[in-house]
């Protein structure tokens, strides 16, 4: 039975305002998939997604149930079952449109990149607060938290999914940050990777990929191309104007012009329909919800705790800000779906368990409770 | 408030006092530099969406942008002369934007009017198509012909949201002519849309079914395209925006060569069974005919379900490919194999002598001679010639199954040859390694008698034979099998030559060869020979007949008389030949189902296509 004063420190204004954003993501996709739903009564993607915040919702149950000072003893574990399992999508995962990330157990398809985000985050706020460890660690110290982190990062890039590693390494450098990282380092690094970037543009990036970051420079490089998307999403949100079209009236929407658009571009179909209010007030609830998680970080009882916390609301933090990004047309595309708006299953549980831990910590935060 | 100071004690225990300091600043940092960004994002979104707004509703609202397809036409398939066999012809279609139609009742009356089609047909087709967004464009009526696109787009002005969508089709040039080789095109379904085979691939695109179509799919698919155009209120074309072209699939030049294949085809017409001529010199598939043929053009006319079910389950197989997908017992084709692994074993020497009289006792049975009355006693080739059974009873005995195996497996039975068309078998060849897993019974004897004359557990398809027969006529060279000779792209450095790959030499002595070629010459050149008939005084021609038991012969002194038995009873007849023996251009081999006698049924059809061959290719003047 669960303690009552548990349930006391349950920070109910994160699921409030969770639940205002997942409405968003709701009416979205609902919109995105007005034609299709019309055309495939049977295939019907919008109850598939109620179905799998159902899910969602109940991993984040379970995950306030045990107490988050368990996961420290086996973190390491964690972080080698995640990287196992990303090391069998090399070699018997599904191929999807010419990259490996799905892998498939008894007819559930899953990604190990998902679950390696929530792995290293509790790998790495258990290493740094451990006894010996102290705040801006010297370089000793790093050495294996940065290499723990570059293994899954280099799988992941030779899946590839390049938005994934983007996101496990600025989680992973977010919690480095946290623990308080040496300006020397950090110029040091700088300096060391920038002779690096000629040689990576060269010969590592592919052309499509060079080709996204070219037309963010110039937009009108290759309008029907490469630059075909991001200015048809472009045209979507502009054309929403202060008050957007209303509900399920987005003709870019509808007319088939948004590509991915109820995963990666989710963001224009709300932008369409409802205008500057509506995305002001989508970034509005995301801001709240990064506050009060880092707010449940600031309280925690130990570091350990802060520093899970700070990981996890990194994982929705960063996802946020490089979808949106790249969707108006500030950062390059790549594939990073709107947390728990985008249509999805798998980044869904992830992000569920994220807030799951971050409630479990807010839960927990007086000592003497537990004692 | 008790409690919180007790926290806070401990907290100091666990966080020291500077980490507590450095940790705010953090955190502060961090929730700075998101509010940073996200207020950089509200900047954005406010120049987009309330300052460039106007502009952009304006280019979504006005400007009426469509993307349209534009098919790739598929390669064309021509023959090893250059003779197209499998071309595009252009079919045209009835489109029909309903958003952008005027009277919709009244554009269906006109036409139907036009087309000379019932109002109710093409109002059944509106119905049918009435989830399709209205926006999009739904095909009322597919493939029209000639006076009826005339007389539409001669109206089209009146009639709004009505078009015409051009796209290739497949045209079969030599309708019914090799469509097992050829294969068909139909409609890829949605589960292939969904696996990892066909990337790349849109709903409605056709994919190829068996054969080549099947096979070279990667390269004749071609790349769809598409434009980008704006168009007016009616839906009419104003202005092009942008196009992508589409790429056009890839040429296929077929080995064969179509007259040859026509010959070949006329030879086994009205019976089922398989030809197959290749190029012993590398390997290259000249005819392949299958029997009975049926119609590619019904697939690409689209098929009824009846006229699939009746096509599909017909019980002479017309969609079977027998050349690389019948397996038979090939009889005494096999013989020659015998012969070679025997003497290269040291079993027998060619001058081995072993009498017939027309039966051998063996293990309390009586294994019969095909001559009832016996051959009396001789050597190989004499032996060879006659297709004595019981010397080839006798070499098996002292050869062995699994040195017979190992010897025929070289010849390439027993596998897949690669010839790279889908659904090829690999045959059985019988050793007791595969009785003792495969049945569970240790091999007996008896059996090596059976197989020893191409019987009992043996079996091959007409391919692997006539490739196995390529390797005795060129003396042990053992090619992979192929049907496309050039891949030719669109530029002049596009085109890939594709030669024969030798997949071994097999390591049998050059005089042993010229025991069994000496043999098989003399089936055809010989008095004495079983195929003697098809003798033709121009080049000299070797071969050897084959009459493959269906059904176990009751015991008894004679044979059934072939016309006494029923159709499905009776032997398959085979022969496989060269010519000129010696200087070999061409193989043939012949399967007639329920043929009956292979010197009768087979060998005189492989003659016709060899004479053919011979009278056209410019290096053959053999002998």
């Amino acid at each position: 039975m669960m303690d009552r004063r548990l349930i006391e420190n349950f920070d109910w204004s994160i699921i409030w305002v969770l639940i205002g954003i997942i409405c968003i993501g709701l009416l979205s996709i609902y919109s995105a998939l007005y034609n299709q739903i019309q055309a495939h009564p049977t295939h019907n993607l919008f109850i598939r997604q109620l179905m799998w915040f159902s899910v969602g919702f109940t991993v984040m149950l379970f995950s306030l149930l045990v107490d988050y000072q368990q996961l420290k003893r086996i973190s390491l574990w964690l972080y080698l079952l995640a990287l196992l399992l990303l090391f069998a999508v090399l070699f018997i995962g599904k191929d999807v449109n010419g990259s490996k990330r799905w892998l498939e157990l008894g007819g559930f398809q899953f990604q190990p990149s998902e679950f390696m985000k929530i792995a290293i985050v509790i790998y790495l706020s258990s290493y740094f607060s451990s006894q010996e460890t102290s705040p801006y660690p010297g370089l000793k110290k790093l050495a294996l938290p940065v290499c723990l982190v570059a293994i899954p990062v280099l799988v992941i890039l030779s899946q590839p999914d390049l938005g994934t590693a983007i996101t496990i390494l600025a989680i992973s450098g977010t919690v480095i940050f946290f623990v308080g990282i040496r300006w020397r380092y950090i110029i040091s690094g700088a300096l060391l990777i920038a002779p690096l970037l000629y040689p990576v543009w060269e010969h590592v990036l592919k052309p499509y990929q060079k080709r996204r970051i070219l037309i963010l420079l110039r937009p009108d490089l290759d309008p029907l191309g490469a630059g075909y998307h991001i200015r048809q999403s472009k045209i979507a949100i502009g054309s929403g104007m202060l008050w957007g079209k209303g509900f399920l009236n987005g003709t870019q929407n509808k007319l088939h012009f948004l590509p991915e658009k109820h995963t990666d571009f989710i963001f224009s179909v709300w932008a369409e329909e409802w205008g500057f209010v509506g995305c002001f007030v989508l970034l509005t609830l995301f801001a709240l919800l990064i506050v009060l998680s880092l707010r449940v970080a600031r309280r925690s009882k130990d570091r350990y705790g802060s520093l899970l916390v700070v990981g996890m609301t990194a994982l929705v933090l960063w996802q946020v800000l490089i979808n949106i990004g790249m969707v108006i047309g500030l950062l390059p595309v790549v594939g990073i779906t709107l947390p728990f708006v985008s249509y999805g299953g798998s980044s869904l549980i992830t992000l569920c368990l994220a807030i799951g831990l971050i409630e479990n910590v807010s839960m927990r935060r007086y000592i003497f409770q537990f004692r | 408030m008790l409690k919180r100071r007790n926290t806070d004690s401990v907290e100091l225990l666990n966080w020291q006092v500077t980490d507590v300091a450095t940790f705010q600043k953090q955190y502060f940092l961090l929730l700075g530099l998101m509010l940073l960004v996200l207020l950089a994002y509200v900047f954005r979104m406010w120049h987009l969406q309330v300052l460039q707004g106007a502009t952009y509703r304006y280019q979504s609202e006005n400007n009426r942008i469509r993307l349209e397809e534009i098919p790739a036409a598929r390669g064309i398939i021509f023959d090893r002369n250059g003779n197209p066999l499998v071309e595009n012809r252009p079919a045209y279609h009835i489109q029909l934007i309903r958003e952008d139609v005027r009277d919709l009742d009244q554009t269906i009356r006109d036409v139907a009017r036009l087309c000379e089609r019932s109002p109710e047909e093409l109002f059944g087709v509106l119905e049918a198509g009435k989830h399709v967004p209205k926006f999009l464009p739904m095909r009322l009526m597919s493939d029209i012909d000639r006076d009826c696109l005339a007389r539409v787009e001669a109206q089209r002005i009146r009639l709004p949201g009505v078009f015409i969508q051009l796209e290739p089709k497949r045209e079969y040039r030599w309708r019914g002519t090799a469509p097992h080789l050829i294969g068909y095109l139909s409609e890829i379904t949605e589960a292939e849309l969904k696996g990892g085979q066909y990337q790349g691939y849109f709903p409605g695109e056709e994919v190829g079914r068996i054969g080549v179509e099947s096979a070279f799919e990667k390269y004749l698919h071609g790349k769809r395209g598409g434009r980008q155009v704006e168009v007016d209120a009616i839906g009419r074309r104003m202005r092009l925006l942008d196009e992508v072209l589409p790429i056009a699939g890839k040429n296929v030049w077929l080995t064969i060569d179509i007259q040859l294949q026509k010959v070949a085809e006329s030879c086994i017409e009205g019976r089922a069974g398989a030809i197959v001529a290749l190029d012993p010199n590398n390997g290259a598939v000249l005819a392949m005919a299958s029997s009975p043929l049926f119609d590619q053009e019904k697939f690409i006319r689209g098929m009824k379900r009846e006229e699939w079910q009746a096509l599909s389950r017909d019980s002479s197989h017309p969609l079977l490919n027998r050349c690389i997908n019948g397996t038979y017992p090939p009889g005494s084709t096999y013989k020659p194999l015998v012969a070679l692994a025997a003497l290269q074993e040291g079993a027998i020497t060619p001058d081995t002598n072993f009498s017939c009289p027309g039966f051998l006792e063996f293990a309390d049975r009586r294994y019969r001679c095909w001559r009832a009355h016996g051959h009396g006693s001789m050597s190989m080739v004499p032996a060879i010639i006659q297709s004595c059974d019981v010397y080839f009873y006798q070499s098996g005995l002292r050869l062995g199954v699994d040195r017979l195996a190992h010897w025929v497996k070289a010849f390439g039975l027993g596998e897949r040859t690669g010839i790279g068309l889908p659904g090829e078998s690999p045959g059985l060849v019988p050793s007791s390694a595969w009785k003792k897993q495969a049945l569970g019974v240790p091999w007996q004897k008896g059996e090596t008698l059976s197989i020893a004359i191409g019987q009992g557990f043996d079996s091959a398809t007409p391919l692997q034979m006539t490739l196995a027969y390529a390797a005795i006529a060129n003396n042990g060279k053992l090619w992979q099998p192929f049907v496309v000779h050039r891949i030719e792209g669109h530029g002049p450095d596009e085109v890939d030559e594709i030669r024969g790959k030798l997949k071994q030499k097999i390591p049998i002595e050059q005089r042993y060869f010229d025991v069994v070629k000496k043999g098989l010459l003399g089936v055809v050149e010989s008095e004495q020979g079983t195929a003697h008939a098809i003798k033709d005084k121009t080049y000299p021609t070797a071969g050897k007949t084959g009459t493959a038991q269906v059904v176990q012969m009751a015991e008894g002194p004679n044979r059934t008389p072939t016309k006494n038995l029923r159709e499905r009873d009776r032997d398959h007849a085979w022969f496989i030949g060269y010519a000129p023996a010696n200087n070999p251009q061409i193989v043939v081999g012949a399967l007639v189902e329920h043929g009956g006698h292979g010197s009768s049924a087979a060998a005189p059809l492989v003659q016709k296509v060899i004479a053919e061959y011979l009278r056209n290719a410019p290096n053959a003047a053999g002998s």
